[in-house]
């Protein structure tokens, strides 16, 4: 198999005496959708941070193309092709369609000595790239603050695709969207991959993992639950690895057990 | 089943609720008013009485103008005022006491100014101290150690002779000289700054780093913007536009004291919001400050010709803020909904 452009080898992460990430394994080629899946508190996000060179690992070794690496910062990682798109923290919603496409990479017109923003070739990229991905944009000056959250979301990680990046790393994408709006980002996905980037897709939404996913590493209290290639994988599968399946069948039982208490009068604890 | 593919749902706004939305535009329209009501009243259309409020505004709407981009990038300044009567005195002392030619005074006051601008900044961005408490402190510090400066060199809290020390220096007609009839030459600076400032923030890149930067300084750095530096820079340029200030009245006016630049620091954060401008940072517009300063200036020399006490000046300020907020209030409750 190829180089994964990512790989995490025996990653472990501590706060304290929580351990937060242990003997982590992942690896994300180019032209694949890893999902990465898991409750609360599984350690998704530590996961991502380390991935995104937010924070660094206390066991083990990140690995670039092949090549270990030692990420000080996000912007070493996205210097080597690393983007991270967070949830919350994607867009500006006071500012501009093309000015919150462009930001940190503005183009410049020169005018004697002065150089200015060129918000025409601004609108012209905003409005190419955002068509690539299917949402057309009649008014370029309109705040971002007026798209849905979806499209919001999309421009984000077309912004992310424009600055370069051969690795996504979604954080929660479609978590607060609705089934419409989460469509426009899943499709992103897939067109994203069809490009030929990799994709890292965090999720714990079982129904916009299975479409979507190559693979599927399921996280439960810092480690590796499980692996799974999508011919392996199916929805009742996938749901019963998610956070714990058995916890939950446990769980299903005691509120029938208890809904019946309740109907039958009994005194309740 | 296929879903229909995603399309914009954004639509254009008629011309008129894009002009109402526009955060100047409120502002201006208050001001014709105030403009119209004083000039009713009478005194207001002698060109004295234009240059007269248009002098107070230029004064305010000199540091307006860059507090204004620090407001935007989400950052507070309360000492420029105190920093008008500190770069004073530098000013007063170098000429009278040192025996500075003017140039170099200038030079001292502005040199100061920049070291103080780059040690709020610090202490800002890289400790993390919000910039109100850093900046309450300066008030402080700068205005007491005006007047314990004066008094231990010049035995009083004031420093006079400005004008004998320079003598000739032809570089006091840029700040003490008329334009035209009773108009100062600050009129003309300050037109300058406001085109300088409308220019940078809304023209270049470093303006719309100053918009993300106050915006979300989190969705900025994300962006790869130096969210730091972009403050420490504005925390800097802040003092230039004080120093101006402080030339202006020290050589226009006569003696430098403690008493100089009093209350700017607020009325300069008050033509912002008259202006549009959002405390919270993220939005605003230079014009928007250069109305709320013409503003200021209409009310203040309207009230001294309508014969009302100086004293209602500053309770009619304070409305004139809570009305422009709630104005602003609503404008933007409009473009963030729909």
């Amino acid at each position: 198999m190829a180089t994964p452009i990512i790989e995490a080898r025996s990653v472990s992460r501590y706060f304290g005496t929580v351990v937060a990430l242990k003997d982590i394994s992942i690896a994300v080629h180019a032209g694949e959708v890893v999902c990465l899946l898991g409750d609360n508190g599984a350690g998704k996000s530590t996961l991502i941070k380390i991935l995104s060179g937010l924070e660094r690992p206390d066991e083990g070794t990140l690995a670039i193309d092949g090549q270990p690496v030692n990420f000080r910062s996000p912007r070493d990682a996205f210097a080597r092709g690393i983007a991270t798109v967070y949830q919350d923290l994607a867009v500006l919603p006071q500012m501009s369609i093309s000015r919150n496409f462009m930001l940190g990479m503005e183009p410049i017109r020169k005018f004697g000595p002065f150089r200015f923003f060129d918000e025409a070739k601004a609108g012209a990229i905003a409005r190419e790239e955002l068509a690539k991905i299917g949402i057309t944009v009649n008014h370029l000056k309109q705040k971002v603050g007026t798209m849905s959250g979806g499209e919001r979301q999309s421009l984000a990680i077309a912004r992310a695709e424009y600055r370069g990046a051969r690795l996504l790393i979604l954080d929660e994408p479609t978590s607060a969207l609705d089934v419409t709006e989460a469509a426009i980002v899943l499709r992103h996905v897939i067109r994203a991959r069809a490009r030929g980037l990799g994709v890292v897709f965090i999720t714990h939404n079982v129904h916009h993992a299975l479409p979507i996913g190559d693979r599927f590493v399921i996280l439960n209290r810092g480690r590796v639950a499980g692996t799974f290639a999508r011919a392996e994988m199916d929805e009742a599968a996938l749901n019963r690895h998610m956070g714990g399946g058995a916890e939950f069948e446990a769980l299903q039982r005691d509120l029938v057990a208890l809904a019946d208490q309740l109907k039958t009068g009994a005194t309740v604890h | 089943m296929t879903m229909a593919l995603p399309h914009s749902r954004t639509r254009e706004l008629p011309l008129g609720r894009r002009i109402v939305e526009r955060p100047e535009v409120g502002a201006a329209i208050g001001v014709i008013v105030l403009w119209v009501f004083f000039a009713i009243i009478g005194g207001f259309l002698t060109t004295r009485g234009i240059a007269s409020y248009l002098n107070i505004a230029a004064q305010v709407g000199i540091v307006g103008t860059t507090v204004t981009l620090l407001l935007i990038a989400g950052e507070f300044d309360l000492s420029i005022g105190s920093m008008v009567g500190f770069s004073g005195m530098i000013i007063a002392l170098g000429t009278t006491q040192a025996g500075m030619p003017l140039w170099l005074a200038l030079l001292c006051a502005l040199a100061f100014a920049v070291l103080y601008g780059y040690a709020v900044g610090m202490l800002v961005v890289r400790w993390n101290i919000p910039s109100f408490i850093v900046t309450l402190a300066g008030l402080f510090l700068l205005r007491g150690a005006t007047i314990g400066f004066s008094r231990s060199i010049a035995q009083q809290p004031y420093i006079g002779g400005v004008k004998n020390a320079i003598g000739t220096d032809p570089l006091q007609y840029l700040f003490a000289g008329k334009l035209w009839e009773s108009l100062d030459v600050g009129f003309l600076w300050w037109i300058g700054l406001v085109i300088v400032g409308a220019i940078v923030l809304t023209k270049t890149k470093f303006g719309n780093w100053i918009f993300a930067v106050g915006g979300s300084p989190s969705a900025a750095r994300a962006s790869g913007i130096p969210v730091a530096r972009v403050k420490i820079i504005l925390f800097i340029a802040v003092w230039g536009p004080g120093v101006l200030l402080a030339a202006i009245q020290v050589l226009s006016l006569g003696p430098a004291g403690s008493f100089r630049g009093q209350g700017k620091e607020f009325e300069a954060a008050i033509t912002a919001v008259i202006g549009g401008t959002s405390l919270s940072g993220g939005t605003g517009s230079i014009i928007g400050t250069a109305i709320g300063a013409l503003t200021l200036g209409i009310v203040r020399q309207g009230l001294f010709f309508a014969g009302v006490d100086y004293d209602w000046y500053q309770a009619i300020l304070g409305l004139l803020l809570l009305l422009a907020v709630i104005i602003n209030q609503f404008a933007r409750r409009n473009v963030s909904k729909s």
